[in-house]
């Protein structure tokens, strides 16, 4: 899956930091999400959509 | 330091140090028969009393370890996990049975088995980390 996740975290001028301690999981997992390496669960990719102010099918895009 | 950082490492803190408690008090009963107090049935029952609850105090610790980690890192985890007792059971049993046949001239202790298992879990842990990190 991939997602906007880092462009978001720019536009927001966040860091991972700053963003794993917005939705209260390690920055390693945020880099993790941003590399493509790890899906997040619905509530962590909820609490994303909701902190960036955008859909889920925005932030995330599901590819078959 | 974020909060969960900060909880993350007071409970590693708290597992770590039940589970030298429990090797501590392992040690105590394992040799404390032969060398401390020589044999008093007594002494003994509370030993081993003592380590089953320091046990039981450490499987405690490690459950709230595992619910306090992010989603990533229980994922990592149970990855292990699952890898661990899959091979421990299979490898225990191949092991037990090269005892059983006489394959083997040494006896099939259950400390091999639980070396296996740490030595496997770190193992597993080492790769399923560099898989996601």
């Amino acid at each position: 899956m991939k997602n906007k996740l880092k462009v978001l975290r720019a536009e927001h001028d966040m860091t991972q930091q700053d963003l794993a301690q917005a939705v209260e999981v390690s920055r390693q997992t945020i880099n993790a999400i941003e590399k493509g390496k790890f899906d997040p669960s619905l509530v962590l990719a909820m609490k994303l959509s909701r902190l960036f102010k955008e859909d889920i099918e925005t932030l995330f895009i599901y590819e078959d | 330091m974020t909060f969960i950082m900060t909880t993350q490492k007071q409970q590693t803190i708290k597992l770590a140090v039940w589970t030298w408690s429990w090797v501590a008090t392992l040690a105590i009963a394992t040799f404390g028969p032969r060398f401390i107090w020589d044999d008093h049935q007594l002494l003994t029952v509370l030993a081993i009393l003592t380590n089953l609850a320091n046990g039981v105090m450490m499987i405690i610790a490690n459950r709230k370890y595992f619910n306090i980690m992010d989603e990533l890192q229980r994922k990592i985890h149970l990855e292990s996990l699952a890898i661990t007792l899959g091979l421990a059971v299979v490898v225990g049993l191949s092991f037990s049975l090269l005892d059983q046949t006489n394959l083997i001239t040494f006896d099939a202790e259950i400390g091999f088995l639980v070396g296996f298992i740490g030595i496997t879990y770190l193992i597993t842990l080492f790769i399923n980390r560099s898989r996601y990190l």
